[in-house]
Parts: C-alpha cells; structure tokens; sequence
C-alpha cells in the first residue's frame, strides 16, 4: 500500500494495510432503522415560497446534467451542454448547472461547447461503469478525460475488491486515479447500491477521504438503488466528521433516481441539517442526474408565475 | 418405667438462612386449639422485620438471576423435603389447628401437592405471560415477566401450612423473595417449614418468616422503601386499610384478597404469580 | 442569519374547527357542568382557546349512574363482535378527522404539529383498531373462559398525550366490557371533547364514554366515588400515591402509570450518530414531557467526549418555535406552572454544579417556551438526575463498565423505561435482562405500538398497557 499523505489525524489508519482495515472497521456503526427515520422524519420538512424558490435556484446550480449511454453522439453532448448554459431560455435569471457530465470520448466536445461559461466538464472514467478492468486501463481510461479538458473525474471504486476487505487496494487506486488528475477534482463513486449496508457505505466514504478524494459520490445510476436519502446521510455526515477531525471540507454527489424537485428539496434539507449549511454550494454538493434539471425548471416557473406550468413550456434535452 | 422428659424445642425466627431470636427479646406462648401450652414463640418486631427485608434483598439478585430451571429444582428439592416431614407437619396442624390426625395428614399432602405444582412453573410462567408482540414497524418487541422484588406476605391466621405454602410458594417461584409474617396462633408449621427450607437448597434469604402480629408487623411492612410487594391476606380488616394505605407510599403492589380466609383446598390458578411479577417490553430494530 | 431560512409553514388553526365552548359529555349528551368553567390556554401564545364547563360533584355522579346503567343494560350484556365493531368505528373516524384532532390538540397542548400529525393521533386510532379486535376473543387472552369486565372505570389522564392517553385507558376499558368517567387533564380537555362528538357519531351507546373536564378536584370525586369499580391514572407520581392511599380498603382495582427517570445508556460501541438520535428523541420529544423521556444520559467515559459534541451540534439543528409550523422540533411547554418548574429544576443543576450549555435557538417572546439544555458534570447525588423534570433537559452522566451503567440506571425509586446502545447483541441481552424498568429500548428509543406493553415498575406504576397484557387492568383476573 502506497505511503499516503492524510492528514495528521488520520496518519496512523493509512500507515499499511492492516491499520487501514482495523481503522474502517472500528468505525462506529449505522443502524439501518434509526438512520432511515431520520432520513424520512427529516423529508417531511416542508419547504414553502422563498425558501422553495433559493432551494430551487441553489439545487439548479448544483447539478450535474448528465448523459452516460452507449447512444450518445456529439450532438446529444452539444445540445445538453445549451441547457446547462440556460436551463430556462424564456428566464435568462435561471443559473446554469455546475457541469455536464460525460462519457471520456465525449469530454472534448462537451469542453468546447461549454468553453468560456465557467460550467465543468465532468467525465466519468476508472471502466464506468462497472470498474472492471486493469489499473492501467483504468489510468489511461482517466488521461482521456483529463487530456481532453475535464476539470472533474468520476472514477468508480473497485467493489470487488472493497467487498473482498481488500481495502488498501481501493485506497491505491483512488490515490493513483487522484494523481492522474492533476488539477481536475475528484469524485469517488461508492456504487452504495452494491455495498448493501450502511456499515460498508461509511467505510466507503472514509476510505473515499482519506485517499483524498474530493467529492464521495453515491452511485453510476447504472445500478439500482442508487442514491437514497440514508445513504446520502450516512454520507454527508462523514465529511462532516472529516470536517471536524481535519478542517478540511469534502463534497458529496448523490446521483441516479433524483428526478423531482421534491426529492431535491428533501436533499437540501439533509445537507443543511445534516452535514450543515457550509455544504450548500455547488463546491461541496452536486446533483447527479438527467431529467431533475427540467421539473427544477418547471418548478421554478411554477413558483414565478404564480401558476402551474407543463412540459411542452420547457426544452427536452 | 418412668415416663422420659421430652427435649422441648425453642422457637425462633428464620432471616438470612439463620435462626434468630427476636432482637426485641419478645416471645409469646402458643397453645394448641384447646388452650393447652405448646411452645413459646419468638415476637418478631419492627427491628426483624428491617434485619429480614435487608436479607431478602441481599438475596434477591441471586435468587432473581438463577436459572428458571434451578428454581424449579430447588423448588422441588423442597417438597421432598416436605414430604418426608409430613408427620411432623401433620402433627402440628392437628394440634393448631384442632384437626383430626388424618385431616391433617390430608392437609399436609395438599400442601406438599401444592409447592410441587409453583415449584413446576418456574420455567413456564414466562411462556405463558410473555410475548413476541406484533409492532408495525421493523422492530422486534418482546414482552418478558420478571420478579417484582420483595414480597412481604401476611400469611392466613387460620390454615397453618396449606395457606402458607399456597401464598408463599408463588413468591419465591416467580424468583422474588420473602419475608413472611406467619400465623400469630398457629405459628409451628411455619417454623418447621423454615427447618425444612434451610436444609433443602434454598438460599438463605430467600426467604425469612417472622412469628408475631400480622397487624403490627404489617404496617412496617408496608411502609418500608425497600418491599415491592403485599400480601395481606393474613391481616385483619382494620389492619388491611392501614397496610394499602401504607403500601401507597412507595407504589407497591397489594394483591386483591377476599375478605374472609378462602378454601385453601381449592385448586389454585395463576393470579398470584401474575401478581409477583412485572412485564418488561424490549424493544430492537431489526436491520442490516 | 443561515444561508437558508425555511419560511414559515402553518397548518392552518381553522382546521381545528375551534368552538368558543365545549361542555362536559354524560350520558351521550353535551350538558351544562355544575363546576367553574375553565378557560383553556394555548401555550404557545397564552391566547384563550375556548371556555370549557367542568363537572361539579352531581354531575360525577351523573356521569356515574349513566356508566353504571349503561355497563349493566347495555354495553356489558352486548356480545364482544358488537363492541367490537363500535371500537373500529371508533377507529375510522379518528382516522377521519386525523387533521382536525391534530391542529386541536397542537393548539391546545403546544406540542409541534408534525408530533401530533404523525404520532399522537394516528397512534390513538391505532389502539382503538387493536382493541377492536380484542372485544370478541377474551376467551384466547389467558384469563381463562370468559373473563368479566369490572363495571365502570374511573379513568384520569394527562396534559402531554391528551387523546392519546385518552385511547390507551378508553380502547381497552371498551373492548373488554366496561364502561368509563374519564377526567382529561385541566390544561387540555379539547380533544377529549370531540372525542366525545366521535363517539356520538359512531352511535356509541348512551352512557357508555362520559367525559367530566375539570381540575384535580374532579378527579378525586371520581377515586371516592363508591360507584366506581376501577380507576386507571396516568400523571404524576406524587398524585398517584394519594389515589393509591384513597382507595386503599376499598374493593376499587387500580393501575397506575406515574413519572419516570430514565437512563439511556450509550456504550463505545453504540451506532453514535442513531444514538444521538435516540438521546434527542428520547428527551426532546414532546418538549421532554414524556413520562417516559431519557432524561439521564449515561454515558461510557471513552466515548463522552465525542458524542456530547455530536450531540450539541445536532441539538443546534432542533427548531424551535410555533407548534403548528410544520418545520417545528421543539413546541411550548404546556403551562406557565410547567415552565417555572422546569427552571427552577435546572437552575438548581447549575447550583449543584453541573454545566448548562443551551441551544442557540430564539424563544419567541410570547407563550411558554424553554430552549433545549444539556447538563453534563451531572452526578447521581444531584436533584437534575433524580427528580422528574419533565421539560426538554437532559442530566449527562459518565460510567466507565457495565456493573457501573446499570447500577446508576437502577439507582432511582422509579422504573418506567430504559435506552441502551451498544451495538454487541450479548451485553444488549445481558443489559436488558438487568434494567429495572418496564420498557426498555434498545438501540433505539420512545417506540410505542398498541400491541406492545408499556407501564413501569416501582415508583413508576403499576399495571401494563397495550398488548394481551393490557387487558388484564379491565377484566376480573
């Protein structure tokens, strides 16, 4: 296991393997019952007129619009890429989404149709999404992204190897996939759908950090469940952790189902009173996903005009 | 051939395994049902009834904590004790009581019948009274009875043995411990059952039994922060509100008794040891 | 000022359909009460409600020959499948007016809206649908066959569950036969007044539920009345003992569910972030007016530290405010008395030496509001870890084994409930078998289900309530 270099606090947990292990393992852990009645005790948050509205512009700036599917063509990527620019053209006041997430191959167009607009370019790599190749596939995998201009990575973790307590291989290859980064940040996908428990999400999340990973992701959205509110909390508290241990602030990204502004709103509410509101900038949290943009967008203009509105008054990309 | 000179038997108390006098140097005379002298017993006071509420709770813990099944074994233990001192027992019952011989011998056999029957539901009860209780919610909840504490039986003036063991082998069944107040008249069956419960496997404590005034000791009884629990059946009317009135104090338990000494001879049901015992609800998730 | 306000989310106080009077409720009619009306406050703005008639002593008498008549014509003659079908009318139109009695009850008790919306009424028809079906099985609850009622029950509740307390004594006094005088506390009689219009549109028989609002003088006509045959009290301890020595002597069952002090025990090995959970609910659920609350926290010394830390800073999340908010944690305590007793309590902490740390929230500047408090450097000898305060205050403590947790958690006369939390199933087993209380929680905490007994043990009460052994408080055993 390649010689890290955590924080201070955490030096000793990533000295060698087994230091590593026993440290993920004496983590306190979740009670599945108590952490999913939190989470749904906090959903029932009712959230109304300005409140609704900052969250709706706040949830807006923080997604990640994504398109991850073998049928993607350059055209897919362009045209996403407009509605990341304006989300609503008939409100220019709309903000624009954080970034557009891709396949690598599609990284360079999606950079050169978002060039100048200050939107990331988002590019998942590590054989997403399954990460079920070689290290050096895997970096090469990597480099086409970050040669191609994305500012962020969306690499997967090895599940296998987590579920097998291989846990300093998961380590090296997130430290390895950071260095090949560069000055792109990082997102370290968990897939918490095939982790199973809340136990193994949060040595996931932790061994995400501690490898230095910039952001802790829930999943590909290939794969169901994806995010859910729990694994979410489970997430956001441990960058909170994180935070109080090292001062250092890490993001979380829940990705894949997320799909009304309802089930937005109930994730703002979790950040904030969770992790806490610090963590509400698209610096520390993103929304993976396709289709939430546009009832955001609908929302929006519900709440605007005073009425409701329908899909056809808002772009389909 | 001159008639031998008996060896007269003292009676004492029996707190803590041990056979005291009364600390307040009290005795008073027991006849038989025709007024003819048959011991002096010990007058149990306010200071033994402290001395053996403090016994009973050093005891309970054990007592409480043993295995259902130990209980019942050592419950059993007892009876074969019993029965081979049924002419003893028969002996004093007769002469308490003013019962033929063979009555008697029938009293005691009931008595005997009777903790055989507590001693076999040391290890049911809690099947019977507990319960894995259907929540809605992914709990597992479950209900279990366990043993009130200290019971402080008031035991019945008239039936010397059957009524003692019929209001004592509940008690200490259900894993509380005693302290018990015999007859005031008819007080030597309960002393031959303390003999006979400090030589079977009964630990010391357990339970204890004062020989005195129901309606002197029972108040203080009722009125001591450490019992849990009362039986007043042994106590007189008058005495009865005072001893609930007292037992208030505290929240103990009174059981429900009827007004006059009921047919001891009857079959017994569950009541009483429902009465000695608490339910506890457990509470866990169930989750991965 | 946060980043993110949430903007104000009333319920609607119309849905309550609030009425300037509500009288008292005998013999299936609302009828003019002998006694001083009393004016029902809300709490949370210190606004009268409404003006409610109490009973004065004829019409307790009333109300028990109307029970008695009632149990002896009616409603005790009348097979079990019958009853049993009134208790799940019962049951549908509390579901029925669910929101109604939610609004009502927050407004009348100060309790957050999202408690009363999710908790308190939906749990009270819960207990009617159980003991529903309880009415015509008697025979298979272990009492033998066919068991009796006990004739009418005196039945006296309190402020902090109006209708909920009200469906734990009224459900299973129905469904096994008896007919019931039931006294809603003086602070929060409203629920129980429409509960009474419940009854009347379920076709409930005359005489078979009277409700007597009034103070504690009502509530004792109803323990002497010798035309009682039980009375079931929930409330204090210290109440409880007075009607204990009341009926002493007299042939009037009695079960008692009284205060509490409970010691939620978390281990170094507990799940903390649930624990913390679990501690929050367990102490601030309901403002802490919860006989039940996890008012000492015990907690294993390696691991103090970090979770009063984690504690605190969930504690700072809680929200504060006007119960009918929908966003609002933390309601009004219930009375002015309640308030000053609270204070009071922990002032006396900070005296004796513990430290207070207190959430940051605002306090609105009308109504009866205390900020959820911590004390910790609490010691056993302290008045904060033995006497009931029955507000949102949470006594920390330390131990260091196992041996020490459960000697400090016994160390008290009451015996209500307990919390543990420990993630090593063993030392759970071992734990639970040794807490001298009558509910114990582990890993979790405040669960409630019609179908799981609840009632303490010592000074807590006795009797149970809900489940199979619930019954036994009503039937001739």
């Amino acid at each position: 296991m390649a010689t890290a270099s955590s924080p201070a606090a955490f030096a000793d947990a990533t000295r060698d393997e087994t230091s590593l292990s026993r440290f993920l393992q004496g983590l306190p852990g979740v009670d599945q019952v108590g952490v999913e009645a939190r989470a749904a005790s906090l959903g029932t948050r009712s959230i109304k007129k300005t409140a609704k509205l900052w969250a709706i512009d706040t949830a807006i700036s923080m997604v990640d619009l994504t398109t991850l599917e073998g049928a993607d063509t350059r055209g897919k990527v362009r045209s996403l890429a407009a509605k990341a620019r304006r989300p609503d053209p008939d409100r220019p006041d709309t903000p624009p989404v954080a970034a557009v997430c891709v396949y690598p191959d599609m990284a360079a167009t999606a950079v050169e149709a978002l060039a100048g607009t200050g939107i990331g370019v988002a590019s998942v790599a590590t054989a997403f999404p399954s990460g079920r190749s070689s290290r050096e596939v895997k970096l090469a995998d990597v480099a086409l992204a970050v040669d191609a201009g994305a500012t962020e990575v969306d690499m997967v973790i090895d599940r296998g190897a987590f579920l097998e307590g291989r846990y300093g291989d998961v380590f090296d290859e997130i430290r390895a996939v950071k260095q090949a980064c560069g000055d792109a940040h990082l997102k370290v996908i968990l897939e918490t759908g095939e982790l199973a428990t809340y136990d193994n999400v949060r040595r996931a999340s932790w061994l995400g950090l501690l490898a230095g990973g910039d952001f802790i992701k829930t999943s590909t959205g290939k794969v169901s469940p994806a995010a859910t509110l729990p694994v979410t909390h489970v997430m956001l508290q441990a960058v909170r952790d994180w935070y109080d241990a090292t001062g250092e602030l890490r993001g979380v990204k829940p990705a894949g189902g997320i799909r009304s502004t309802k089930d937005a709103l109930r994730y703002l509410v979790a950040v904030h009173e969770v992790a806490g509101e610090e963590w509400l900038t698209p610096e520390l949290f993103r929304f993976g996903a396709s289709s939430l943009l546009s009832d955001l967008v609908l929302q929006r203009r519900t709440q605007h005009d005073g009425h409701y509105s329908g899909p056809d008054y808002v772009a389909v990309d | 051939m001159s008639d031998r000179v008996s060896v007269a038997k003292t009676y004492k108390l029996y707190i803590d395994g041990k056979f005291p006098r009364s600390e307040s140097g009290r005795t008073y005379p027991v006849t038989d049902s025709v007024g003819g002298f048959l011991a002096n017993a010990s007058h149990a006071s306010r200071k033994d009834v402290r001395d053996a509420v403090s016994a009973a709770r050093k005891a309970f813990g054990g007592w409480s904590g043993a295995t259902a099944y130990n209980r019942g074994q050592v419950l059993y233990r007892v009876a074969e004790m019993l029965e081979g001192r049924r002419e003893q027992f028969a002996a004093e019952v007769s002469a308490c009581e003013g019962v033929p011989t063979a009555e008697a011998m029938s009293t005691v056999d009931t008595a005997v019948d009777r903790w055989v029957w507590y001693a076999g539901w040391t290890d049911k009860i809690a099947s019977v009274l507990g319960a894995a209780n259907p929540v809605a919610g992914p709990y597992f909840s479950f209900t279990v009875p366990e043993p009130t504490g200290i019971a402080a039986v008031l035991a019945p003036q008239s039936s010397s043995l059957l009524g003692l063991v019929s209001v004592l082998a509940p008690v200490v069944a259900t894993g509380c411990t005693a302290v018990v107040v015999s007859s005031a008249d008819r007080p030597l069956p309960a002393i031959t059952l303390s003999e006979v419960l400090a030589t079977s496997d009964v630990p010391g404590g357990v339970v204890n039994v004062l020989t005195g005034r129901a309606d002197e000791l029972g108040p203080w009884l009722a009125s001591h922060a450490d019992v849990n629990a009362v039986d007043p059946t042994g106590a007189s009317p008058g005495a009865r509100v005072d001893v609930a009135q007292q037992a208030s104090g505290t929240v103990k338990r009174v059981l429900t008794v009827p007004g006059d000494e009921p047919d001891w001879t009857r079959r017994p049901d569950i009541s009483r040891l429902r009465h000695y015992l608490e339910a506890k609800t457990v509470w866990h998730p169930k989750g991965t | 000022m946060s980043v993110w306000e949430y903007a104000p989310a009333p319920e609607s106080r119309d849905l309550a359909n609030l009425q300037p009077n509500y009288r008292p409720f005998i013999d299936g009619e609302f009828v003019d009460g002998g006694g001083d009306p009393l004016k029902s406050v809300n709490p949370a703005t210190e606004e009268i409600l409404a003006e409610v008639g109490t009973a004065a002593e004829p019409d307790v008498d009333t109300a028990v020959r109307a029970a008695r008549r009632a149990f002896e014509q009616v409603w005790g003659p009348m097979p079990g499948a019958e009853r049993a079908k009134y208790l799940f009318r019962i049951a549908r139109l509390l579901q029925e007016r669910a929101r109604e009695l939610a609004v009502l009850e927050t407004l009348d008790n100060g309790k957050p809206i999202k408690e009363s919306r999710d908790s308190d009424v939906p749990t009270a028809a819960a207990h009617f649908f159980y003991h529903a079906g309880w009415a015509d099985k008697l025979d298979y609850a272990g009492y033998g066959p066919d068991p009796q009622p006990l004739g009418v029950a005196g039945q006296i509740i309190p402020w902090n569950f109006p209708l909920l307390m009200l469906a734990w004594k009224i459900a299973p006094a129905l469904a096994t036969g008896n007919t019931v005088v039931l006294k809603p506390a003086e602070t929060t009689p409203l629920s129980a007044l429409v509960f009474a219009e419940i009854c009347q549109q379920a076709g409930l028989p005359a005489g078979v539920v009277n409700i007597v609002p009034g103070a504690g003088d009502v509530g004792s006509l109803l323990v002497r009345h010798p035309g009682i045959d039980k009375i079931a009290f929930t409330g204090s301890t210290a109440v409880g003992k007075e009607i204990q020595h009341a009926v002493a002597g007299t042939p009037k069952r009695l079960t008692l569910e009284l205060g509490g002090k409970a010691a939620n025990v978390v281990f170094d090995d507990a799940p903390l972030d649930q624990a913390v959970e679990g501690i929050v609910n367990g102490i601030f659920f309901n403002q802490g007016h919860v006989c039940c609350a996890g008012s000492r926290l015990l907690v294993q010394e390696s691991v103090a530290e970090e979770l009063l830390g984690k504690l605190r800073a969930r504690v700072s999340t809680l929200r504060l405010g006007d119960p009918l908010d929908k966003n609002t944690d933390i309601g009004a305590i219930n009375s002015a008395e309640q308030l000053a007793r609270i204070r009071e309590l922990t002032a006396s902490g900070e005296d004796e030496g513990a430290q207070r740390w207190t959430s940051p929230c605002e306090l609105p500047e009308r109504g009866f509001f205390f900020a959820p408090t911590v004390l910790s450097g609490v010691e056993q000898s302290m008045r904060v870890a033995r006497e009931e305060i029955f507000g949102p205050v949470l006594s920390v403590l330390t131990f260091r084994t196992p041996d020490e947790a459960v000697a400090k958690a016994n160390n008290t006369p009451y015996g209500l409930s307990a919390g543990l939390w420990t993630e090593k199933g063993s030392r759970i087993l071992w734990l639970a078998d040794r807490m001298r209380a009558g509910v114990v929680w582990a890993n979790t905490f405040n669960r409630f289900d019609p179908a799981a007994p609840f009632g303490g043990y010592q000074e807590s009460g006795f009797g149970r309530e809900g489940g199979r052994t619930g019954l036994e408080a009503y039937l001739h055993v």
